[in-house]
């Protein structure tokens, strides 16, 4: 006998649930499929119509990525001698030689310097901000927070050109602190109000119970209040460096060498040569970080719950 | 440990008054419980004491020191709250270390589990030491809690209803058990309750709250004998006191409104008829309710007695405690 239950979905129901997840996963997966793929094929390969399914892999994306190379005549190529490793292998197949390294490097540790600095400055700015609107009877504090919010309302970039004469005038362009400074201004007003959220779910007994048991205030924030709001903490820091780390209009606005971050520099690498391949490498490597950092912080997102502890 | 004075402390929440001209010395090693009903200013007043709200008016005094203005942590006092405060993220063993290891205690690591192991066999925690607060049941997380504020050594246990949320059992257990703690260590204890029996029964002084005043400060038996109003009067007694007008038995003084009779004060076998209503049988005892001119009355009787209901019993006060028309004994 089948019956109807409120809870268990019916067998109709998983099936049309479980297409919608597939997809969906179907959708957002392939241009990252793509990309991925894409990287491992040859210059030829990447551009051949209809689009290659199977294909002969090389690392020739890779090593465009990060290296710069010059054409030589082929005499100039028999006094060098043959290729001494993989990657030389690679390129002498073109009558190149590698002249150097690229600057993909320095780009994508700029990227983890600004990324991550201004993530660590917009969780630790916006906690104690939180925890302040959460506990402290602060004047005008409504107002304070909707200002908070009201720097959200329009997009950053309609502030670009006041940025840019502010950023010329204070000898921040092109500088790390300038551009960890920038980012941090715009994720604050989201890691304010995601923060304060989760603070606010804090029972003040659990405070007051620490300064009883002879804590000082700070100290109480940081063995009590702190431990609890990982949950809060680590969503918040993955949105500000989702945000930071791929952000690319300031960027392109902002920087042009010593603190270029990775979104503005790989477009430039597709050059004449229409060098997709690096492109595609570029852009897999630019993802590991922010995987990586998710994976990490997933655990946190699960712990910390205080359910349970507190009779209300 | 301490004594600790009150000395006209008021405080106000917006239009609430909470606490109101509260003078009161808990002497040191006293067990003072205070009793009111919700909104009396129970919470507020040891909130006072533990530093947690300031005073609009009015000294603190903790072993002869003046504390107002002083943090928390700097009072040394323990507080069990109502709502069992646990940290959800350390263990039962973390949980109970969490004040010794304090920056004002620093306690050496050999004390710190020379208390805990002391302390979880008293409260019978020692087998969850090592679990997540989170996983124990009600019962368990107030003991801890409990628990928490008996590893310390502080001038006043300022305890706010500990044990209204375990089962009956387990509240008698405790209660004994923290009576005996208390006479063993010495402890000063202010205890916010509703349960009579455990203000009766743990109290060497009782304190009743009304509306943020405190308006009656003694011994239990002094309050229970000798309350100074009908409102301190129905604070204690189970059944509670009878309340009739004072025309329904004769003698009354003059200036008399009320006649305030407990169970006990109604003798039984002469005086006036009055009669049976309904009878619950309680094993050991019997209450019988009474029905006297429209007024109703609750006594006691002794269990082999065969009253029913619509049977007529006759009854007379002894020794009876007379009221006014605003309440205030005469």
């Amino acid at each position: 006998m089948s019956s109807f239950s409120v809870t268990e979905p019916s067998k109709g129901q998983k099936w049309f649930a479980g297409i919608v997840v597939v997809v969906y996963a179907l959708v957002t997966l392939m241009p990252l499929v793509w990309i991925i793929a894409t990287g491992f094929k040859s210059p030829a390969d990447a551009i051949a119509y209809p689009p290659k399914i199977v294909y002969e892999p090389t690392l020739e994306g890779y090593v465009n990525l990060f290296t710069t190379r010059t054409r030589m005549t082929p005499e100039a190529l028999e006094e060098i001698g043959p290729p001494q490793t993989w990657y030389d292998r690679i390129v002498r197949r073109y009558d190149m030689v590698i002249s150097g390294p690229s600057r993909y490097g320095e780009r994508f540790l700029n990227s983890i310097i600004i990324g991550f600095g201004s993530t660590f400055l917009s969780i630790f700015l916006g906690t104690l901000a939180a925890y302040a609107f959460s506990r402290y009877r602060v004047p005008l504090k409504d107002d304070l927070m909707f200002f908070i919010l009201s720097t959200r309302m329009m997009p950053p970039i309609a502030v670009a050109i006041p940025i840019f004469l502010m950023f010329r005038q204070l000898g921040l362009s092109d500088t790390h602190l300038g551009m960890i400074l920038l980012y941090t201004a715009v994720n604050l007003s989201l890691s304010v109000w995601l923060l304060k959220g989760f603070i606010d779910e804090i029972p003040i007994e659990y405070e007051e119970a620490a300064l009883i048991d002879g804590y000082t205030r700070f100290q109480a924030f940081y063995k009590v209040v702190l431990p609890q709001a990982t949950t809060g903490i680590a969503s918040t820091a993955i949105f500000c460096l989702i945000f930071s780390w791929n952000e690319y209009a300031f960027a392109v606005l902002l920087t042009s060498g010593t603190a270029q971050t990775a979104p503005p520099f790989i477009p430039t690498i597709i050059g004449v040569g229409k060098d997709w391949p690096a492109v595609a490498a570029g852009t897999t490597l630019f993802l590991v970080p922010v995987m990586v950092f998710t994976i990490l912080l997933r655990k946190h997102l699960l712990r910390g719950i205080t359910f349970g502890a507190v009779r209300k | 440990m301490a004594e600790v004075v009150l000395n006209g402390v008021s405080k106000t929440f917006g239009a609430t008054e909470a606490v109101r001209h509260v003078s009161m010395t808990v002497p040191d090693g006293a067990f003072v419980v205070l009793l009111g009903p919700t909104g009396a200013g129970k919470t507020t007043t040891l909130r006072l004491i533990a530093g947690l709200e300031a005073p609009d008016a009015g000294t603190i005094t903790i072993g002869g020191e003046v504390v107002n203005g002083t943090s928390p942590a700097e009072r040394n006092v323990a507080m069990v709250f109502q709502q069992y405060s646990l940290y959800p993220h350390l263990t039962v063993r973390e949980n109970l270390e969490f004040p010794l290891k304090s920056p004002i205690l620093r306690t050496p690591k050999a004390e710190i589990d020379r208390r805990i192991s002391e302390v979880a066999k008293v409260l019978r925690i020692d087998h969850k030491l090592d679990n997540k607060s989170t996983q124990l049941s009600g019962g368990e997380m107030q003991r801890v809690s409990i628990g928490r504020a008996l590893v310390r050594e502080p001038a006043i246990f300022l305890m706010d209803e500990p044990l209204s949320s375990l089962d009956a059992k387990l509240r008698s257990e405790l209660r004994v058990e923290l009576k005996r703690i208390q006479a063993q260590l010495g402890a000063t204890v202010l205890y916010v309750t509703h349960d009579q029996i455990e203000a009766m029964t743990m109290a060497t002084h009782v304190g009743v709250l009304d509306e943020g005043g405190l308006v009656q400060f003694g011994t239990p038996r002094e309050i229970y004998e000798n309350p100074v109003s009908t409102y301190v009067a129905s604070r204690l007694g189970l059944p509670r006191i009878n309340l009739l007008p004072v025309s329904v038995f004769p003698g009354a003084p003059a200036d008399a409104a009320i006649i305030g009779l407990r169970p006990e004060q109604i003798e039984q076998g002469a005086g006036r008829e009055a009669k049976v209503t309904r009878v619950e049988h309680l094993g050991d005892q019997m209450r019988v309710h009474l029905d006297l001119e429209g007024q109703a009355i609750t006594t006691l009787a002794d269990p082999h007695q065969n009253y029913a209901t619509g049977d007529t019993l006759k009854i007379q006060p002894r020794d009876p405690l007379y009221f006014d028309a605003t309440g205030q004994r005469i």
